[in-house]
């Protein structure tokens, strides 16, 4: 289950944000927002995608390096959410 | 009374000063004395003079650079006509355009270049009358083609006319904004005011051996040839083809003992990684000079580590005030240095003010438009009155201010330090951003050879930054490595949204990274 979860967020970074990058560059822990791989409009884009696709709302605070910057996080952040 | 101030004069004084000193050397080639190059350019004058060249006319020249090349500029200078380089290298149909828009009434070419520019020329209507050199060497293919059949021989020559100050000694053409190249205009007093200052600030000595490395279409030209051949001193030509080959050059600027190099950075960040400079021996150069872009740091750092003898000059100016500002490097460079180097302070010929959007001078420490009057300020553009208007700011007492297009700020020191171009300059996220910078970041990673930005208009974010890279390896660093590493070293809203990875970056014909290309390849 939070493999699925990995692989679809992982699956909407590398075609929505780092198009070109090799997939296996981009592991469960590479830093996201403090990698610079999402700006603000881009880590606005993946909640966006992630309310809808999961069925969840994310609260203001929620939004931030602290809870989104890996794949890891953020498939937890998930989890959490939905259960 | 003003003392003349004809760009050929110093030469003509040295040459009866210094007759047997060597003038220009090109290696491999030959090399001619001051007594001769002063004989030939005579017999150039009076060849142009029959062929109907009179003072205020201007007289085009499609040559590969040879010591032909430099006797036909005084030739040209002698007869009081302007002289316009146009790049041998380029498509003749831009050479055409160039020598018809300025109206030549002669063009000195190049036997190769002929058959292609006579038909472009035909397109156009009107074609000039052309001397054409079967080659271009050691002064020998110039004799030829003097002496030939077609040369008319002047039953009396000619006299070395002195145009006054404000008249054209050579029209440089530079990328219009418009897509045609348009010519800066520049009259005997504002060369030789420019070759002054560097007499005063550089000290030529008849020992001097100076590298004429830019091609004769390019400002740095002008250095390379009439400050070395007021003085005395020797120019050594570097062709074009060793010129881009580090491993060719270095050798050559060893062997032919330079003691002045002038060039853009890009070639001595070339010598500094591939050059193998610690093979040779350097020990005459006592000045290296590089202006027409931003050196980075890193690999100014690596050049003064292997040559820490030399003084460094940082010269900074457009083809319309040739250099305006200057600035002497101290070595050695601290290793924390990332930001590139001032370019100094205004020239002594020159005067400098940083002005705000609506032409008010800022506050010293503000940022504004670095402005330039005086001396050496270009006459205008060739044919070109509103564009020449709409480049000069009027000041209260009517004196003219050329506005660089280059966003500066003063140091307390007095220094001017170059912020970026003011078309370079982007608003992102609400901030406001120069590319420049972007580029500065991205050289500090240590597998970037080289660094080009572009702002591409974007619907959703406004402007899409685009960086283009070359690789010091094969397998160059990853997207995710990229990003990283800029986050670590720019604010995130400077970050670029697309990096592409090429074997080089495209450069122009003055070896500078050539911005249009890049767009043109999104």
């Amino acid at each position: 289950m939070t493999d699925d979860i990995k692989a679809i967020i992982k699956d909407v970074i590398l075609t929505e944000f780092l198009p070109g990058e090799d997939p296996e560059e981009l592991t469960d822990a590479t830093p996201l927002i403090t990698g610079g791989i999402l700006d603000s409009i881009a880590t606005l884009k993946l909640v966006m995608f992630i309310e809808e696709r999961f069925g969840i709302t994310l609260q203001a605070h929620e939004v931030d390096p602290e809870h989104l910057d890996t794949i890891a996080q953020i498939a937890q952040l998930i989890r959490a959410k939905r259960s | 009374m003003v003392a003349p101030t004809a760009l050929h004069l110093p030469f003509m004084h040295a040459a009866r000063q210094y007759p047997d000193h060597t003038a220009v050397i090109e290696p491999g080639k030959g090399s001619i004395s001051y007594r001769e190059l002063a004989a030939i350019s005579d017999e150039v004058r009076d060849r142009l003079h029959a062929d109907g060249v009179r003072p205020g006319d201007r007289v085009g020249l499609c040559l590969n650079k040879s010591i032909d090349t430099v006797a036909t500029i005084y030739g040209i200078l002698k007869t009081g006509a302007a002289y316009v380089p146009v790049d041998p290298g380029a498509p003749p149909a831009r050479s055409a355009y160039i020598l018809n828009n300025c109206e030549v009434k002669v063009a000195i070419i190049g036997r190769r270049f002929e058959d292609k520019l006579r038909a472009e020329l035909e397109k156009l209507g009107s074609v000039p009358s052309l001397f054409v050199l079967d080659d271009t060497g050691n002064g020998a293919a110039l004799r030829v083609a003097l002496d030939g059949a077609g040369a008319i021989r002047p039953a009396s020559s000619s006299v070395t006319k002195v145009p006054a100050p404000h008249e054209l000694a050579y029209i440089l053409y530079t990328s219009g904004s418009t897509g045609k190249p348009k010519g800066v205009m520049l009259s005997h007093e504002n060369a030789v005011s420019f070759v002054d200052w560097c007499s005063e600030v550089f000290s030529p000595q008849t020992s001097d051996r100076f590298s004429s490395h830019a091609p004769f279409h390019f400002d740095l030209s002008i250095l390379d040839i009439h400050v070395p051949l007021k003085h005395g001193a020797t120019l050594v030509l570097v062709t074009e083809d060793i010129g881009k080959d580090p491993g060719r050059l270095a050798p050559l600027i060893a062997e032919q003992a330079i003691t002045c190099w002038y060039s853009a950075p890009s070639i001595l960040s070339l010598l500094a990684q591939y050059g193998n400079l610690d093979r040779h021996d350097y020990s005459a150069l006592r000045l290296v000079l590089f202006a027409g872009e931003v050196f980075p740091v890193k690999h100014l750092r690596t050049l003064t580590t292997l040559l820490p003898m030399p003084e460094y000059f940082n010269l900074y100016g457009p083809t319309e005030t040739n250099v305006c500002t200057f600035y002497q490097v101290s070595l050695p460079i601290p290793d924390e240095r990332t930001v590139p180097f001032p370019i100094g302070k205004v020239c002594s010929h020159l005067e400098a003010r940083v002005l705000d959007e609506a032409g008010r001078e800022v506050l010293r420490g503000d940022e504004g438009e670095l402005c330039i009057s005086g001396r050496g300020v270009m006459q205008g553009y060739w044919s070109l009155p509103d564009q020449t208007s709409r480049a000069f700011h009027p000041d209260e007492s009517d004196k003219r201010w050329y506005k660089t297009g280059d966003i500066v700020v003063q140091t307390p020191d007095g220094d001017y330090t170059y912020l970026g171009r003011r078309d370079r300059m982007i608003k992102r996220r609400g901030y406001r951003v120069e590319l420049g910078e972007i580029e500065a970041g991205l050289y500090r990673h240590p597998m970037v050879k080289e660094a080009a930005v572009i702002a591409l208009a974007d619907e959703e974010a406004g402007n899409r930054v685009k960086a283009f890279l070359s690789c010091r390896a094969i397998t160059h660093p990853s997207l995710i490595e990229m990003k990283r590493f800029c986050a670590q070293n720019l604010p995130l809203y400077m970050i670029p949204d697309q990096f592409v990875w090429c074997d080089a970056l495209p450069k122009t014909s003055t070896d500078k990274v050539d911005y249009q290309r890049l767009k043109e390849m999104d």
